[in-house]
């Protein structure tokens, strides 16, 4: 058997472009070799909406029969590399395709390769990631993370250093050259094959131990049999809710217990409780209701609801009281209000510098200032990217 | 309405990676199809964004209207086809039933326009994936059908599907039906063939004395009452019994000018069989279904086990007497429906009753069972394939059948 599978786990319109490079870009290599392959997108997942995880596939055979053992399905049963371009998705994934948590190394074949593009340190990236049962290579690629929109495509060589990559860890799929001759074919640009080329030369990988990384059990839901379910299409609603965190004050809806989709989340909400003048606008815009009332009518945005949208910071009057946050900064859903009573000074000193990193920072998606996104591209198109 | 096709992309065969969707859209460029019209709903849509891209890129020289409904985009291609322009639209789901009034006078009126559609289950609940019912409810209306396997094959049976229709002899329109997922957004190696070579093989639409012209005074689509009905009715039903020999004539011309076509290692354009000459079961299916089918096969036939594999292509017309010939030799056969028909002769599937209804008059019939899989898109893997091979089979060594429709896959 020589089907090779690779799957690119991406953030919805942000970064569809990019996905759709990589796989087909990798089927066009397989061709130069005499080889036959597919590029799918999980079916599921589209109409993609902004920031939910998605799939793209490629899967390459040498001959039509192997190939058929993989087609007329939505997702690989397991993949030889994982790619996941937005290193927050190393929590794992909730897309609109299925329900629960999927670790992001799931398909990933034992003794497979997930190439991630980040700025973390390779330990922090595995302590994210859901233990397996068998090893694995983490192959980083250091680079921003890279973001587009629907109608444009930011063109930083991400693509192609991937698929450089790609070749260098897993030579069994296509050849350095192959790849090459076909990025030259594709995108017309020698640049780019520069890119790819150096990142051949810079792959590196960190082996993956069994057991090693996050030991939650990832979230799931068992779905009902039909003679369990509602008939005609009839959904019960959730429950009211009651006062904060089930007391007499406040006010905290009941959430979905099964549909959560806070992987949907790059960044995240902090909230400086001393600063808020309880105007209720983040409260009351919030389009997932996420925002808990605090006895004292604060509010606290509960993490098992955020999507990381940032109307909240966007309509905040005050300065630095609502601010979005690189989701790499978390390690749990935990709540800020109650971190915020347990110790003031502490949760200000972690606010400030959280919110410090931030300004450093680019911003996932979206921009501190007009031609931020031009700056971007003249400092990451250079040959070899800002490898 | 005649334009000079002069596609600028498609000037020499190429390969290209698309999917089923694109390679229709790419049909219509190299057929140099005057009207197309859109609406939007998956998994069809894919068509529509491809025509655009080739429009917009230059490629293609066509008027592309999209319209604001179903039924005006079908009504429209109607007109169309009526004063002389080859036409291409298509919908999935209920957006094709929407155009449903649309759809049943464009036959009526013997409209040789070409739809896809992309299938899709139908609302409600709102749901995307494939399901075989969509394209299926227009089988009594004097459409035909034909269900694609491949991208390839997509591309294919566009190109035949106007050779069919426009002749002179059938003027029936014919809807491509597409696996939602599977076609319409999976991407493929397909070979492209030059534009010139399709030019070949695709005389212009030329509707002659029918043709709604000023220079043509007729009038279109009277109403009629009880005294003219059924003459209607047996003209349009000898339509369809004349499209079988043009079918067959155009199916072999198709697979002499283009030697890439998916067609090539099948004999016959309505049914394709696979490993079905010494078979004691025979499974039966359309469109996709056929991959994991044949993939269960060979690993079956590993073990020493005789399974084929019939591919209904063309449903309508169906092809009566070739399945017939084809499972007098079996013992039992196996109807996948991706379909369902509510109360229904033995509460089957569409496919498992037009195919029982035809075996009926043969001496000799063997078992006939009904598997219903993969509704709403719900993917049908080996194991559901050796599942229905194994309770067939027992029918077979039993001599008896236990139940004749079984629901596969479904959470109990």
């Amino acid at each position: 058997m020589a089907t090779v599978a690779v799957e690119v786990v991406y953030r919805g319109i942000f970064q569809k472009t990019l996905a759709r490079n990589i796989v087909r870009s990798i089927v066009f290599a397989a061709r130069k070799e005499g080889k036959i392959g597919t590029a799918f997108g999980r079916y599921g997942d589209s109409p993609e909406r902004n920031g939910i995880p998605a799939k793209q596939f490629a899967i390459v055979a040498d001959d039509a029969e192997e190939l058929e053992e993989n087609l007329a399905r939505y997702e690989a049963s397991e993949v030889d590399v994982t790619i996941n371009v937005d290193d927050t998705m190393c929590k794992g994934i909730e897309s609109w395709a299925w329900y629960g948590l999927q670790p992001i190394n799931e398909l990933t074949k034992p003794g497979g390769t997930l190439i991630v593009t980040s700025r973390q340190e390779a330990d922090d990236l595995v302590q994210d990631m859901h233990q397996k049962d068998s090893p694995y290579d983490l192959s980083i690629i250091r680079s921003t993370v890279s973001f587009s929109g629907l109608w444009v495509y930011k063109d930083d060589h991400t693509d192609v250093r991937i698929l450089g990559n790609l070749c260098r860890v897993c030579p069994q799929l296509v050849s350095l050259d192959s790849m090459l001759e076909a990025i030259r074919e594709q995108f017309d640009n020698e640049t780019k094959v520069a890119s790819a080329r150096r990142a051949y030369d810079l792959a590196n990988v960190r082996p993956v131990e069994p057991g090693e990384g996050n030991p939650e059990t990832p979230f799931k839901f068992e779905l009902p049999g039909w003679k369990e379910m509602e008939e005609g299409l009839v959904i019960k609603a959730i429950d009211e809710g009651t006062g904060f965190r089930g007391g007499e004050e406040g006010y905290q809806p009941v959430r979905n217990s099964v549909f959560k989709k806070f992987s949907t989340r790059s960044m995240r909400p902090i909230v400086n409780f001393e600063t808020c003048i309880k105007c209720t606008l983040c409260w009351l815009q919030c389009p997932d209701t996420c925002f808990d009332v605090t006895p004292d009518g604060l509010y606290d945005a509960n993490m098992e609801s955020c999507c990381g949208c940032g109307v909240c910071e966007a309509v905040c009057p005050v300065p630095d009281c609502v601010t979005m946050i690189n989701e790499q900064h978390f390690d749990d859903n935990s709540s800020q209000y109650e971190a915020w009573q347990a110790d003031a000074d502490g949760y200000k000193q972690w606010m400030t510098n959280l919110i410090d990193v931030q300004k450093q920072e680019s911003r996932t998606h979206g921009f501190h200032h007009v031609g931020g996104y031009a700056e971007e591209i003249a400092e990451s198109a250079q040959p070899g990217g800002d490898n | 309405m005649t334009t000079t096709a002069q596609p600028a992309l498609f000037q020499s065969g190429t390969e290209e990676l698309i999917s089923g969707s694109e390679a229709i859209a790419i049909a219509c460029a190299l057929a140099d199809v005057d009207v197309i019209t859109a609406y939007p709903i998956r998994p069809y849509d894919t068509v529509m964004q491809y025509v655009a891209k080739l429009k917009a890129d230059g490629a293609f020289d066509c008027d592309f209207i999209v319209a604001e409904s179903e039924h005006s985009q079908f009504e429209i291609v109607k007109h169309a086809s009526a004063v002389g322009a080859r036409t291409f639209c298509g919908s999935s789901g209920v957006g094709w039933f929407y155009a449903f009034e649309a759809i049943t006078v464009t036959a009526g009126l013997r409209m040789p326009v070409v739809a896809m559609v992309g299938n899709r289950a139908l609302d409600d609940p709102g749901a995307f994936g494939v399901e075989h019912n969509d394209a299926m409810a227009v089988r009594d209306l004097g459409w035909m059908l034909y269900w694609v396997a491949t991208a390839q094959e997509a591309l294919d049976a566009a190109l035949l599907a106007y050779r069919v229709a426009e002749d002179p002899s059938v003027f029936l329109p014919m809807a491509l039906s597409c696996d939602g997922s599977f076609l319409t957004h999976s991407q493929a190696i397909v070979n492209v063939p030059a534009a010139q070579q399709v030019q070949q093989y695709l005389p212009p639409y030329d509707r002659g004395r029918l043709q709604l012209h000023p220079d043509n005074p007729i009038t279109v689509a009277p109403q009629v009452n009880e005294d003219w009905l059924m003459e209607i009715r047996r003209q349009a039903d000898e339509a369809m019994r004349r499209s079988v020999g043009v079918i067959k004539e155009a199916y072999a011309e198709l697979n002499e000018v283009f030697p890439s076509s998916s067609f090539q290692d099948q004999p016959s354009p309505f049914i394709e069989e696979y490993e079905t000459e010494d078979a004691d079961i025979v499974i039966v299916g359309m469109g996709t279904l056929a991959l994991p089918v044949r993939v269960a096969i060979r690993r079956l036939r590993e073990q020493g086990r005789k399974i084929g594999f019939l591919r209904v292509k063309f449903f309508r017309p169906f092809a009566t007497e070739e399945i017939r010939e084809a499972l007098s030799r079996c013992k039992a056969v196996c109807v996948v429906d991706r379909d369902y028909s509510f109360g229904s002769p033995s509460y089957g599937g569409v496919l498992f009753n037009d195919l029982r209804s035809a075996l009926y008059p043969l001496e000799s019939r063997p078992h006939i069972l009904n598997f219903i899989a993969g509704l709403g898109g719900r993917e049908v893997h080996v194991n559901d394939v050796n599942e229905m091979v194994d309770i067939t089979q027992k029918a077979v060594d039993t001599g008896k059948i236990d139940q004749e429709t079984t629901w596969i896959g479904v959470r109990e």
